[in-house]
């Protein structure tokens, strides 16, 4: 077993992984990591419809003593041209940092860059 | 009346819609906490019913129960909006009660509880958006627009392909800046406002006939 070292834990997640997750699956696992403190940046991010869900299951897992929610960015969804929608292509979601509210804090985001900032002395459990 | 009857009224009165447009539209005011979504349901109420949506308050998430009124009829010019208006409950990926406490000064047990009921009034804010036919999303034109919440909203409604109107609101503060927030969402219309003071909302309720009169004005943009 790896002893853990104090500190902020982030976790590059692939895109393979998450592609080979439901969606349920894929928020379950999001929202067990951040309330466990750790901060994801998602190399394929969250569709829209699934951002909106994981707000939704957010709000039914606070509590206010130890999960006061979560903080996240993303880059806006690839555009597709009207021939891929013709053939059914749809948005694909992009890169996305998501992490616990009282850990991370998002300072700017625009369309070339999302800043944020850790909150000192509060890793990963 | 048989259900065949039925059937066919309901088809025809589809066919009708389609040509000339929808007639009455559920109307959602959305928002993160704090932008003005009461204000400005309130100054919609006012306007054109006399009526009064809810109270309004400096602390975020004062809305925690989805609020709404229905036949409310706005007139531009020849044409009209038969609408029912729903007033929502802030969107927010968080909710610290510690911060009614200490920025507002409520007590422990007010905090908790209002940070509780913010909690099911964003579930209940999402809920809503299954069940409306477009949307006035209130941003503060004087804070970044560009937050997650604002993205969130707008991609899930695109998604949805239901008709947007943003009303960049507070146009009435020192440091409102509508040009960043019309180049943030370039896809959607914008119209600057005073919900509190009613600084151009002739020219929103005048948008928002086109924009949700039709219901093939849905892709419109």
């Amino acid at each position: 077993m790896i002893k853990k070292e104090p500190g902020v834990s982030f976790n590059l997640v692939s895109r393979h992984k998450l592609s080979n997750l439901s969606s349920d699956e894929k928020l379950n696992y999001i929202l067990k990591e951040v309330k466990d403190g750790r901060i994801l940046v998602l190399e394929h991010g969250l569709t829209s419809s699934e951002q909106t869900t994981l707000i939704e299951h957010t709000m039914k897992e606070i509590d206010h003593d130890t999960f006061i929610g979560i903080e996240m960015g993303g880059y806006g969804e690839e555009k597709t041209s009207f021939v891929q929608r013709v053939f059914g292509l749809i948005k694909k979601p992009r890169m996305t940092v998501i992490g616990p509210a009282h850990l991370l804090k998002m300072v700017h985001k625009s369309n070339d860059m999302i800043e944020t900032t850790i909150i000192h002395g509060k890793g990963a459990k | 009346m048989g259900i065949l009857d039925i059937f066919r009224r309901k088809k025809f009165s589809n066919v009708i819609q389609r040509i000339f447009g929808k007639k009455h539209a559920k109307i959602g005011i959305y928002g993160p906490p704090n932008v003005g979504k009461t204000t400005l349901a309130n100054r919609i109420l006012r306007d054109w019913t006399g009526d009064v949506m809810g109270s309004v308050s400096e602390i975020p998430h004062e809305t925690r129960r989805a609020k709404w009124k229905t036949n409310i009829k706005i007139d531009n010019g020849g044409s009209s909006l038969m609408m029912d208006l729903v007033d929502t409950p802030g969107i927010s990926t968080k909710i610290d009660f510690k911060e009614f406490m200490n920025t507002f000064g409520l007590t422990k047990e007010e905090s908790r509880i209002r940070a509780k009921e913010a909690t099911e009034g964003v579930i209940e804010s999402i809920r809503w958006l299954e069940d409306i036919d477009g949307v006035v999303l209130v941003m503060d034109a004087t804070q970044d627009p560009f937050t997650q919440v604002n993205v969130t909203i707008i991609g899930n409604l695109e998604a949805r392909n239901l008709p947007i109107l943003i009303a960049a609101n507070k146009i009435d503060s020192e440091n409102a800046s509508p040009a960043t927030l019309k180049s943030a969402f370039p896809q959607h219309p914008v119209v600057p406002i005073s919900a509190l003071t009613g600084y151009n909302t002739e020219k929103l309720y005048s948008k928002m006939v086109k924009r949700f009169g039709k219901k093939g004005s849905k892709r419109r943009r």
